[in-house]
């Protein structure tokens, strides 16, 4: 490249949330845009503001940062052009600059970047651009070290397995160390199939050699020569990154044989998940690669001791491998300063539902749930108060606005019943119905028990059938308590974690909302207006202005009326399918809790 | 045996396309997984035949691979239509109304749920999450990833498919994703 002089870079943020949200068409504008002009561009990958999206960054000459939000390609070129006119940095959709108040400061401000440091920053695909921020010196510096010490750092660091479980780091690959193995692997587990969260997409999509720069690391530390990422099939632009970035380590000499001349050997391969959820579990994720079904076995012995073909194997997850390098460069001090006792560093958070600010968040532990929800994520999207946060996906549990003052770390929200799980954070609304929810990742769980178990198999189908019967207006006196023990035998007879936390929703919001239960069960009623069996969908006579549009959306023909003449539903035709609802500008169709058109009033 | 005459059933075109698949990944341990999801990315799908074929070439029962793909969520063993519609069902999406957006692709489509339309165009798969949480409700049509549905606009991406008329285009990502912006 020419050394042109720049007077400012403009950065668009292309990870694929950014891209469905048009980026693309933002970067192509902008490519046309600044050809004459002394302005670079390049792109980069998530920049956590994915309520924002599109993003483009203008870095100045001094460099100092503005961000824009909500981009589309003629706003673009306007703010290109105006900045050309003027050769200043252009008010309007600013999300944030660090010498001016914008409404979304507050998103950023308070948050602490560990593992995000370089996400929407540094160009994905290029190696000199993770250079560019101190790339791969971690590694050299653990080469210079011998493997214990190595582990000895990460021990001290405090760091704990990021995908849920919270087993120490260091700890795991001591023991992985110390088995006499043939050979042994590192594998990362970027199989992240809970619904919900996004941080490992986030990082393999903005920061790919963060990773292969911790699983070198670690590969070091145990003294494996093979590493393999499995990672999920539904990640395209994941995998195409990752791909790239392996290639291009290779290339550089920091994959492959005796990597920077210290005699260390280490490449890493590819494996694409093929949509399994069981397969985030450590076994079921090691059969799978062995190319056969992904069931778990039993444990002992772990992988530590007999893994991947029978040999040494240590499984950590993306965000716990890709804060490795951070943790050996700025050293164990730095990142256990923050955190609590005994969750020490940062955690990432995909913050999503019913948020006014939904993205991406790194906060140091033991931050509360309210903290995140208002100050970060600047409440509800919905602007109505916060029913309750589900944490952990499937495999976590529903915390009530009362409890929203329980800081997040992982004994802490073990206590309430709930768990980190990868860290998604579900933001609900009381247009969120409690049983439906709990339906909802059941019937998720159940379709992806492997069956292996007879309690996790068959269990979970008993528990969604009641689940079912009780949206269904069919539930009746003794279930509550038959969930209660159905849910205590699955924990107590599944092998792993799908089963052992299965039931995990359902007994959670039984705790925190059994009235919304008994709602449905004795008096057919869903307060929240969802379940379809027992609502009753009815046009408001004095708003309806017979305009019409919610007969034309209606797929079984159940409204009809005169053009300018009050709308009628036909309750017997009628599916509750709601696409009136959101058809209707007036706001004529009200839906009520139960089928008769009762009001609730628990 | 019976079944030897099925196996002409394989024209040669997907006969070389397996064979190549085969000879790239037989050497790697474990591959059976790698070698289905190769065939499907290039087929669309993994039929009994091609299973055979496989099976004959790498010496993995053929047992042993319809055990895995009847037991991994993303083969398929029959043909998929013309629009592959992906509709997210993660748990940000199903708060969203992920349902409806279903319910109305299904309906303009005529293609019941994991089905293909009669007329061969749609395949309509609920799928586990999608990783545009922020975004929701989401569904991909062809990989084209479409965020913040409601059932109107989800019913007018199905019709413009259906037509085939030049809107689709002009529609976000036209390009698969995973493309740099230069591409």
């Amino acid at each position: 490249m020419s050394e042109k002089k720049y007077a400012a870079k403009i950065t668009v943020g292309m990870a694929s949330c950014g891209i469905a949200a048009g980026a693309r068409e933002v970067f192509n504008t902008l490519k046309a845009a600044v050809k004459e002009l002394p302005l670079a561009l390049d792109f980069s990958g998530c920049m956590g503001m994915c309520y924002n999206e599109p993003l483009m960054e203008m870095t100045m000459s001094d460099g100092s940062r503005y961000l824009y939000c909500q981009v589309t390609p003629d706003k673009a070129k306007e703010i290109v052009n105006k900045y050309m006119e003027s050769g200043k940095p252009v008010s309007e959709w600013l999300a944030y600059a660090e010498d001016r108040d914008t409404a979304d400061k507050s998103f950023l401000v308070q948050q602490q970047r560990i593992l995000l440091k370089n996400c929407g920053i540094i160009n994905p695909e290029s190696l000199q651009s993770y250079l560019a921020v101190d790339g791969y010196a971690a590694i050299k510096k653990a080469l210079r070290m011998h493997p214990e010490q190595v582990i000895r750092e990460i021990i001290d660091s405090g760091l704990r397995g990021r995908g849920g479980g919270g087993f120490p780091t260091g700890t795991k690959w001591a023991l992985a160390r110390k088995t006499l193995s043939q050979d042994k692997y590192l594998i990362c587990n970027a199989d992240e199939g809970d619904p919900g969260a996004f941080m490992d997409r986030s990082v393999l999509e903005s920061n790919p050699h963060a990773l292969l720069e911790g699983m070198l690391i670690g590969g070091y530390a145990i003294g494996a020569q093979q590493g393999y990422v499995y990672i999920r099939a539904e990640y395209p632009l994941a995998i195409k990154r990752l791909s790239l970035a392996i290639a291009q380590a290779r290339e550089e000499g920091y994959l492959g044989r005796n990597i920077l001349g210290h005699g260390f050997d280490f490449d890493i391969n590819i494996r694409e998940g093929a949509g399994a959820f069981v397969c985030g579990e450590e076994t079921a994720l090691i059969m799978s690669i062995e190319g056969k079904r992904g069931m778990p076995r039993i444990r002992p012995p772990y992988p530590a001791e007999s893994g991947l073909w029978g040999e040494a194997t240590s499984i950590n997850n993306v965000e716990t491998l890709a804060n490795v390098p951070w943790i050996m460069l700025n050293g164990v001090a730095s990142f256990n300063q923050y955190g609590t006792e005994k969750s020490k560093g940062t955690k990432v958070f995909a913050l999503a539902g019913n948020i006014a600010r939904g993205g991406l968040i790194e906060v140091p532990m033991g931050m509360t749930i309210n903290q995140i929800v208002f100050d970060i994520g600047g409440g509800l999207a919905s602007g109505k108060a916060l029913k309750a946060v589900q944490t952990g996906g499937p495999s976590g549990g529903c915390i009530p606005a009362k409890l929203a003052d329980t800081p997040i770390d992982y004994e802490s929200l073990k206590k309430i019943g709930a768990i980190m799980g990868s860290g998604g954070l579900l933001i609900m609304d009381d247009t969120t119905c409690m049983v439906d929810v709990a339906k909802f990742f059941l019937n998720f769980t159940q379709e992806e028990s492997c069956g292996k178990c007879t309690f996790c198999r068959v269990g979970t189908r008993r528990m969604l059938e009641i689940l079912e019967r009780i949206t269904q207006g069919e539930g009746k006196e003794g279930d509550l308590e038959l969930l209660e023990e159905l849910g205590q035998s699955i924990i107590a007879g599944s092998l792993c974690g799908l089963g052992q936390s299965a039931p995990n929703p359902v007994l959670t919001t039984i705790k925190y909302f059994r009235e919304e239960y008994e709602a449905h069960i004795y008096h057919k009623l869903c307060p929240a207006k969802k379940c379809k069996a027992l609502i009753r969908m009815e046009v408001v006579e004095e708003r309806c202005k017979g305009c019409g549009r919610c007969s034309k959306e209606c797929p079984t023909d159940a409204i009809s009326g005169e053009k300018k003449q009050p709308f009628t539903i036909e309750q017997e035709k009628c599916i509750r399918c709601g696409l009136c609802v959101s058809a209707c500008k007036s706001n004529a169709i009200l839906i009520y809790p139960g089928a008769r058109g009762e009001e609730y009033n628990g | 045996m019976k079944d030897d005459s099925r196996k002409t059933t394989l024209d040669p075109s997907t006969r070389s396309i397996i064979d190549k698949i085969v000879q790239e990944n037989n050497l790697n341990k474990g591959a059976g997984i790698t070698i289905l999801q190769q065939v499907q990315a290039s087929l669309g799908y993994v039929s009994p035949p091609m299973i055979r074929r496989i099976s004959k070439l790498t010496g993995i029962t053929a047992s042993a691979l319809y055990s895995i793909a009847t037991f991994y969520a993303q083969f398929r063993l029959e043909p998929i239509g013309k629009h592959l519609v992906q509709v997210c069902h993660g748990t940000a999406c199903h708060l969203a109304g992920a349902e409806k957006i279903t319910e109305t692709i299904t309906m303009e489509t005529g293609a019941a749920e994991g089905h293909t339309s009669p007329d061969g165009k749609f395949t309509v798969e609920k799928v586990a999450c999608l990783g545009c949480c922020s975004l929701g409700p989401v569904m991909t049509i062809n990989e084209t990833t479409h965020i913040r549905l409601t059932p109107e606009a989800a019913r007018k991406l199905a019709k413009s498919k259906k037509k085939g008329c030049k809107c689709e285009k002009s529609s976000h990502a036209d390009q698969q994703p995973g493309v740099t912006p230069d591409e």
